[in-house]
């Protein structure tokens, strides 16, 4: 968003076992502003893997493999200081919260001048004035927009993407993927997406791996 | 810490009912020094088989509790057969939390002046029906057979297993699963026994052993409407404890040790049933009939079930006629005029015992609410999960307060304070309170909180929060509809608590039900009718604001109303 | 012997003491230093509302005339409390009991006595004791045959009433046990009495037993001295007749005196009876009995005793116990006890030789067509010896419970 140089995100030799048979093996580097998308049938372990990135593997599954991002090694951190912002599928706008709110959960707590960080967010994406509201009161695409920018406010250095379109309408899914990549390739981010769809890799102008099959 | 929680959990539970039996045991045998029991013996028990009308209370307490829990599951299992999204369900449905949150006593206190001789349903019709111009002199309230003490428990059972099975029917989709046997040309209700009753009886197991564990050992409702000639075994024992003769110590401990054993007896007495029914139940599923009954049976548990209701709340409506009439002669329905001289008579006494109550009751419930939120937290970060519907979980163990008899385990518990030199103080009273508290805390609250959506924590913490954040930002507010509602059952649970209290603060601490209960025997119904509604309110007050507080805070989220 | 510990030194030389205290004089200046703050719990039967209200009048007075704050621990059954300071002292707590006070008389006094449960002597230590003049009024220091000894200090006076319906029974009330037999075969269901072991009902089965035994001497003495069996042989034969005439045909009892003032208000008894002679009055005074309510007592007199309230050997409030038993003799307190609108209990002070002033508040002011004539308690029967009590109700519950 502001343009700061972020690392690469290298993924060493990651393997995820589940009862001791291998599930998903992954080796690479996602540049800074790039975006890597991963695809693949149901049950090949793309859910898997993006919950091992994110620090949320359950106790059933076990992994080998580093992730490291620059010089920092996040593979053995907690899940909060990983430095990874995730996409779900649904927004998830934490409903008791404003969308102000909302947006300031991300943002570093003793940051100074939230307000205006806040206030130019909203702007960003054409919610001016929406600051107050109710996010059940939004429509599907702002609360989208809203989700993409409490994300970025939370500065990661990392973002994961789970599906984030499938829920959307056929014409706001166009209008959001444009929106979510042109601001992961301002901010320089380094993401990885999971995906059915063919039109998310096309947006992406990414590399692309199939899992499983 | 929180990893310890679990642990705390179990050995709280488990640790003093433990002791309590084993000193139930040990002078059940002869065996207690500082009574001069220094040698194991029979002797106790000779004593306790020559008590005149022992088999009475025995084969009493052992009925009571299976005709109660089997009347009240039939009438749960066939209200659901036919549930809809009727007015009238949904009132029901409204009607659970108030009605389980109703104290057992002033429930019973309800229905005695509802059915008793000079009660409300003679007083309405008489003379004109009955003819009787004085009560008929008849044997209803405490009769020797014990019915009206069974349609007391009734009344109080139905709401708890109608909610334990409301809160696990969504796991099964039972909606789905009717469809897709009414596809198959079965009628609606013989579907709904057929698919879905088969695989929900084993998840409200528990809770239904804790209703025959409950019924076969209560002592404050058959104080006042079981039978007196004698008493059911529970209440035997309690006399018996009491005797200024300490020698018979060791037969009550004889006592409560054989209701230990009655309870055992009417459990396994209901497994073998439940392997009968479901013996009977395979072959029936198996013919394949499409539809039994349909219309008679879904009327039968509609109609069933409003009585009930109605029951509960017209004893309520007699209680508060009683609580504010002036003279008031059989067989006039309202009293001759109204006034508010035994309210403003029991209002000095009362504040004592209110307050009393309410520090007890929110002190256990906050005690085990932190130890619950505690232990699902650890379950959640964990990735644990207690198996469930399995007889021999963790699950088993929260159930064990509600299985044991009180009667059993307290009075050994008492011994157990007296040798540790600990004097009756509110602490005991609130740590006695706890173990009853917390398996209904954890029990309403574990389900929402397993079911809440994992993702709103791993996005606050992909969000930079901590765990310990998150949980205060994101999962305390967003569960607070649940939590506080598990907080207004562990209230009422405590409120209704009589034995405990009464045992526990050695008579020295009084809450609104060990008044209400000791006024029980002054017959005075003004009076009881005051208590009564005041016990029954203070449940009430829990709920409202459990309801209330969420409406209130979440006022202007949308996202959050009806939530879970 | 047994070992009394005492809780506090003032105390301790007052054993030593000489027996009467003027009032005023140091030693009960003393006791009352010592009382001030404390808490004393008083272990009473909470039966009746009436007493309740009254005994939260009593707390009210302790607090603002000496400091003392009374706590009413309401049970249903003094012998609770009782079982409850044998359990401390088994338990070994000699000083620190959970009981201060306890309300009491017959077999429960008799049971604590025995086994040195009781802190005394101490009556004749309160002041307003002397009010009673015990020389002349023997009863206050005799508790079912067995000399108090101090140890326990008199509070009120009860003697058994019957009370009915004039509107209902038109003709004379039953005057006998012999007419009350009679009485129930042409009124089936009209009449009653508690479930044993209610101390009302175990008084109703002496009053029979004394009307109906050839041997009432015997009754005097323990039980252990004479046969029981065949002094008791015409009891039973009684009660077998009576019972089926009974209200619920004998197959049910209510539960205390108050409960049948209950039935008797719901117009489900037309003959009952009490222990409190001005209860009848004082409940049509509250609109609880009609108008037409009437009380005496059977030909030859009835049995009449006089309840106390008595201090555990381990309380840890002695002094302030103390002050709460004297308060209770106080003119003042024994006239508000006897005051139809409060509670109606006799007094047990002598008002003949109080003062003018304290004779004043003894005055009824009503004239309640209910109310007993006061020449109609003097024909008072004494208690039995309190072994009777126990030996009657367990016989009871073997004849007749779980038939």
């Amino acid at each position: 968003m502001n343009g700061q140089v972020h690392p690469s995100l290298e993924l060493r030799d990651i393997v995820i076992r589940l009862d001791g048979k291998p599930l998903v093996a992954l080796d690479g580097t996602v540049a800074p502003g790039e975006t890597l998308t991963v695809m693949g049938p149901s049950g090949s372990g793309k859910s898997t893997l993006l919950a091992y990135l994110a620090g949320f593997l359950p106790p059933a599954f076990d992994a080998c493999g580093r992730i490291v991002l620059g010089d920092r090694d996040i593979t053995d951190l907690p899940a909060e200081r990983r430095g990874i912002g995730l996409l779900f599928q649904d927004p998830l706008l934490f409903p008791h919260l404003s969308v102000a709110g909302n947006l300031r959960f991300g943002l570093p707590r003793h940051m100074p001048d939230k307000t205006t960080h806040v206030r130019r967010a909203l702007a960003d994406v054409g919610l001016s004035g929406y600051g107050e509201r109710d996010p059940a009161t939004l429509s599907g695409g702002q609360k989208a927009r809203v989700a993409l920018m409490r994300l970025l406010l939370s500065a990661p250095s990392a973002v994961l993407l789970d599906e984030p379109f499938s829920m959307l309408d056929t014409e706001l899914r166009d209008e959001m993927r444009h929106l979510v990549f042109s601001h992961l390739r301002a901010a320089g981010l380094p993401s990885l997406l999971v995906t059915h769809d063919q039109k998310d890799t096309a947006a992406t102008r990414g590399r692309v791996i199939e899992l499983g099959g | 810490m929180l990893r310890l929680a679990p642990l705390l959990i179990v050995a709280l539970l488990v640790g003093p009912i433990l002791a309590g039996l084993v000193m139930a045991l040990l002078p059940a045998f002869g065996y207690l020094p500082a009574l001069g029991g220094e040698r194991l013996s029979l002797a106790p028990w000779r004593e306790l088989f020559a008590q005149p009308g022992l088999a009475r209370s025995v084969g009493v307490s052992f009925v009571s509790g299976l005709v109660t829990t089997t009347v009240s599951l039939v009438v749960v299992l066939l209200f659901l057969t036919g549930v809809s999204g009727s007015r009238l369900d949904r009132w029901i449905r409204r009607m659970v939390a108030p009605l389980l949150s109703l104290p057992h006593a002033a429930a019973a206190f309800g229905l005695a002046f509802l059915i008793a001789p000079s009660g409300l349903l003679a007083r309405l019709l008489s003379p004109e029906l009955t003819g009787w111009e004085r009560p008929p002199d008849l044997l209803i309230v405490q009769d020797p057979w014990g019915f009206a003490l069974m349609l007391g428990l009734v009344i109080k059972e139905i709401p708890f297993l109608l909610l334990m099975s409301l809160a696990a029917l969504p796991q099964l989709d039972p909606g789905r699963r009717v469809i897709l046997a009414r596809s198959l040309g079965y009628r609606p209700t013989t579907a709904w026994l057929k698919v879905v009753a088969p695989t929900l009886y084993p998840l409200i197991r528990l809770p239904v052993y804790a209703v025959i564990a409950y019924a076969t050992s209560v002592v404050d409702v058959a104080m006042i409407l079981g039978p007196t000639l004698p008493p059911t075994l529970a209440v035997s024992v309690l006399t018996w404890f009491h005797d200024p003769d300490l020698s018979r110590r060791f037969m009550a401990s004889a006592g409560a040790v054989l209701q230990l054993g009655v309870t055992a007896a009417a459990l396994v007495a209901w497994w073998c049933l439940e392997r009968l029914v479901s013996w009977l139940g395979r072959h029936w599923i198996d013919r394949g009939a499409r539809s039994c009954a349909e219309l008679p049976l879904r009327q039968a548990g509609k109609s069933l079930i409003l009585i009930a209701t109605l029951t509960a709340c017209a004893g309520l409506a007699g209680l508060a006629l009683s609580s504010s009439a002036g003279f008031w002669r059989f067989p006039d329905l309202l009293p001759q005029g109204f006034t508010t001289v035994h309210w403003l008579r029991a209002l000095p006494s009362l504040s004592g015992p209110v307050t009393a109550t309410w520090i007890i009751a929110v002190s256990a419930t906050l005690v085990a609410l932190a130890l619950t939120l505690a232990a699902l937290e650890n379950e959640q970060r964990s990735g644990r999960r207690p198996a469930q519907g399995k007889l021999l979980s963790a699950l088993t163990l929260l159930y064990l307060p509600l299985i044991v008899p009180q009667i059993a385990f307290l009075f050994g518990l008492v011994v157990v304070m007296e040798s540790l030199g600990t004097r009756p103080r509110l602490g005991l009273v609130i740590f006695g309170h706890l173990l009853f508290v917390l398996p209904y805390v954890f029990l309403s609250l574990s389900e929402a909180y397993r079911r809440f959506d994992p993702r709103w924590m791993q996005l606050a913490l992909t969000l930079g929060s901590s765990r310990q954040s998150a949980f205060w930002r994101v999962r305390l507010p967003m569960m607070l509809a649940p939590v506080l509602t598990a907080a207004a059952v562990g209230l009422a649970v405590s409120i209704g608590l009589y034995l405990p209290t009464l045992l526990l603060g050695a008579g020295r601490i009084a809450t609104v039900t060990t008044e209400a209960v000791s006024l029980a025997a002054g017959g005075n119904r003004r009076v009881i009718g005051v208590w009564a509604l005041v016990q029954a309110s203070l449940p009430l007050i829990g709920f409202i604001i459990a309801v209330g507080i969420p409406r209130l805070l979440w006022a202007n989220r949308r996202g959050l109303q009806g939530a879970p | 012997m047994p070992i009394r510990l005492l809780a506090a030194l003032p105390l301790a030389t007052m054993l030593t003491s000489p027996l009467l205290a003027a009032p005023g004089s140091a030693d009960w200046e003393a006791v009352l230093e010592e009382a001030r703050g404390q808490t004393v719990y008083w272990h009473a039967w909470a039966g009746d509302t009436r007493i309740n209200d009254y005994i939260d009048w009593v707390k009210r007075r302790l607090r603002e005339k000496h400091e003392v704050e009374l706590v009413h621990v309401k049970i249903d059954d003094t012998g609770s409390a009782v079982s409850r300071v044998l359990g401390e002292r088994s338990a070994g707590n000699h000083d620190d009991g959970s009981i201060d006070l306890i309300w009491l008389n017959g077999e429960n006094f008799a049971a604590m006595k025995e086994n040195d449960l009781l802190f005394g002597p101490f009556a004749e230590r309160l002041p307003n004791f002397a009010l009673t003049y015990p020389e002349l009024n023997p009863e206050v220091i005799t508790d079912f045959t067995l000399p108090t000894e101090g140890y326990e200090s008199p509070w009120g006076k009860a003697q058994i009433t019957f009370y009915y319906d004039a509107a209902e029974l038109v003709d004379e009330p039953p005057l006998s046990m012999a007419e009350i037999l009679a009485w129930t075969e042409a009124h089936p269901g009209r009449f009653t009495y508690p479930r044993i072991p209610d101390f009302l009902g175990s008084t109703f089965l002496k009053q029979a037993l004394i009307a109906l035994t050839e041997d009432t001497d015997a009754l005097y003495s323990p039980v252990a001295q004479s046969d029981f069996e065949a002094v008791t042989a015409p009891l039973w034969e009684y009660l077998d007749v009576l019972h089926p005439r009974l209200w619920r045909s004998g197959r049910q009892f209510p539960a205390s005196g108050p409960e049948i003032r209950r039935l008797m208000a719901d117009g489900e008894l037309t003959l009952a009876f009490t222990f409190n002679p001005a209860e009848p009055a004082a409940a049509v005074a509250e609109f609880l009995l009609p108008e037409s309510t009437r009380s005496y007592v059977l030909d030859g007199g009835t049995l009449g005793n006089v309840h106390f309230v008595a201090i555990p050997f381990n309380s840890p409030h002695k002094a302030g116990a103390m002050t709460v038993a004297n308060f209770l003799l106080t003119p003042e307190a024994q006239a508000r006890k006897q005051d139809l609108s409060v509670w109606g209990d006799p007094t047990v002070l002598d008002v003949a030789r109080l003062d003018e002033e304290d004779r004043a508040r003894f005055e009824q002011t009503t004239d309640n067509p209910a109310l007993l004539a006061p020449e109609a308690l003097v024909d008072t029967l004494p208690e039995p010896h309190p072994s009777w009590m126990t030996a009657l109700q367990e016989a009871w519950q073997v004849r007749y419970v779980g038939r």
